[in-house]
């Protein structure tokens, strides 16, 4: 859960990944456009933006898999390019494709990689976590595509990393796989490790997400806590009910907070701001009138992407 | 260190895996030599050229075979598929770096090479009773630069290919010269002389492995071009290699 004391909490963790005004380009295009944010220790912070964003260039330059043009970025205090050594020892990356030998197996995979690391999990243990224990004896190109995706998480977290890089990590999951997958990942959260998190999905990210940094064609659009980012853009709330009994319209239309009403059929539909539920709620409780079937729609982070850029985050 | 051990035995189960390096390299050519020496009795009073026995003379080239098959198509397709596929990258964001699986593969192959040199040297020599090396210093130096020289090309080729299918066509007539002028295809003496000039300078030096074999030193300029062919392309393919 996400509450208002873990953001404060937040606030007093030590940065773990600070960026300052990055900028890469390919080919005369920007895409990686002057961006600057920090990453603190223990959170979940998303990059959320549509596919050419720039989001897996930026994380590869935090991993010091790409130089920036311009611009600093310290990783635990660390030098991506320079301190490559010290840093591999405590960054976990998955990254987007997959990336075995197809006639290696499961657990050689992750015994292999477990011993590149000082201190790694315990393989069997990560195995069992991912549900992958059916398949450890598989050769990786006879794998489903969550399965590749799982055993790919597994070898960035196997190394017991302080932070851990997931690009894209619910790709090729079926809706099942992609709530375990996500549960691994609170885990891992809830273990201390901070997760930096690369994703065009929206429900991912507002799931997921201690904090969302919202990109679009290369640069940071907004920053902030996935209601924060809601919060920004003053949408409209609507309110649908059915009521008990007729009513008069105007018992509504008279508060301040409501902008209109309509009807369909049986059924009203109250738009408005403020705290319109509690006010509509409570005008037709004066009147004798119960709302049946109540509903809320609020605006969600694809609105607050579409009000931010101008256009839809998914396709 | 202790990641190039571990490496170098996971790659060593890979390639155990695949059965086409096994049958190409290591098997294939002593099958052709076993065909050959029962086409050609070992015995039949038909000397070849320079007294020796037809079955004598072919041995090098079944080296050959084993060593193009080895350094101009298994080892650096194999670096080629593993770059395209995101292996190579995939380690290089570990504490392993992907030099170590570099190594594991050179190291792999060039143990595969001496075993598929003694299955063919040791059937060679009980079903035929063809000679072993009777310079053996000689033949170890020969075969060691001839393999060398011939991996470094490879290596090159794997690091200037941009794909892994670029790198297949580039292999394909690289491996068809190697093998000829190796004598795998027609027997050497059967070669205009400016080709058999052109093979004894060319990877893996089939010439010298064969002076070797028959006795005679290896002749020391063959040698020294395959240590310069070794350290060019060796180097040249370090500074184009790329990971991604």
């Amino acid at each position: 859960m996400r509450t208002g004391d873990g953001v404060a909490d937040a606030a007093r963790m030590e940065t773990v990944i600070d960026v300052q005004n990055v900028t890469k380009t390919y080919g005369g295009r920007r895409v990686v456009d002057d961006v600057s944010l920090e990453i603190r220790e223990g959170e979940i912070f998303a990059l959320l933006g549509p596919n050419g964003a720039g989001k897996t260039t930026l994380v590869e330059t935090i991993a010091g898999l790409r130089a920036p043009d311009s611009g600093r970025i310290r990783v635990l205090g660390l030098d991506p390019r320079r301190d490559r050594d010290a840093l591999r020892q405590q960054l976990g990356i998955q990254l987007q494709e997959s990336a075995l030998p197809d006639n290696l197996r499961v657990w050689e995979a992750l015994d292999l990689y477990a011993s590149f690391y000082a201190n790694p999990a315990d393989p069997r243990k990560l195995l069992a976590s991912l549900g992958l224990e059916g398949v450890r004896g598989s050769r990786f190109a006879k794998l489903s595509g969550g399965q590749k995706q799982r055993l790919s998480i597994a070898l960035a977290l196997v190394g017991n990393p302080r932070i851990a890089v997931l690009d894209e990590l619910s790709t090729g999951l079926d809706p099942q796989a992609r709530r375990d997958t996500w549960e691994l990942i609170e885990g891992a959260r809830d273990r201390g490790v901070t997760v930096l998190l690369v994703t065009h999905l929206m429900e991912e990210a507002e799931r997921l997400a201690d904090r969302i940094a919202l990109f679009d064609a290369g640069r940071l659009v907004a920053l902030d806590t996935p209601e924060g980012i809601v919060r920004r853009i003053d949408a409209e709330q609507r309110v649908r009910f059915r009521p008990s009994a007729p009513f008069d319209v105007s018992i509504l239309t008279d508060l301040a907070d409501v902008r209109g009403v309509t009807r369909s059929g049986s059924t009203i539909t109250v738009a408005g701001g403020g705290n319109l539920v509690l006010a509509v709620t409570a005008a037709l409780a004066r009147n004798g009138v119960v709302a049946n079937d109540l509903r809320i729609e609020q605006a969600d982070l694809d609105d607050a992407f579409i009000a931010l850029t101008g256009r839809r985050l998914a396709s | 260190m202790n990641h190039l051990y571990r490496i170098t035995l996971v790659e060593a189960k890979l390639f155990a895996r695949e059965p086409t390096p096994w049958l190409a390299a290591v098997l294939l050519p002593t099958i052709v030599l076993v065909a050959i020496g029962m086409l050609f009795p070992p015995h039949a009073a038909d000397p070849g050229p320079g007294g020796q026995r037809y079955i004598d003379l072919f041995v090098p080239s079944m080296v050959v075979m084993t060593l193009a098959t080895l350094g101009v198509n298994t080892l650096p397709g194999r670096l080629a598929r593993y770059r395209e596929r995101g292996v190579l990258r995939r380690m290089s964001t570990t504490p392993a770096s992907p030099g170590a699986l570099l190594v594991a593969q050179l190291a792999i192959n060039a143990v595969v090479a001496v075993a598929a040199l003694a299955l063919l040297v040791g059937v060679g020599h009980v079903a035929f009773g063809i000679p072993l090396p009777k310079d053996p210093l000689g033949f170890a130096a020969a075969f060691a630069l001839g393999m060398s020289s011939l991996f470094a090309v490879g290596l090159l080729v794997a690091a200037i290919a941009p794909t892994s299918g670029a790198a297949s066509a580039m292999f394909l007539p690289l491996f068809a010269a190697v093998m000829f002028l190796g004598g795998v295809y027609l027997p050497r003496w059967l070669l205009p002389e400016f080709l058999v000039r052109i093979g004894d300078f060319t990877p893996p030096g089939v010439q010298s492995m064969l002076d070797a074999w028959s006795g005679t030193p290896p002749q020391v300029l063959p040698l020294a071009v395959m240590g310069v062919i070794t350290l060019v392309a060796g180097w040249l393919a370090a500074r184009s290699f790329r990971w991604e």
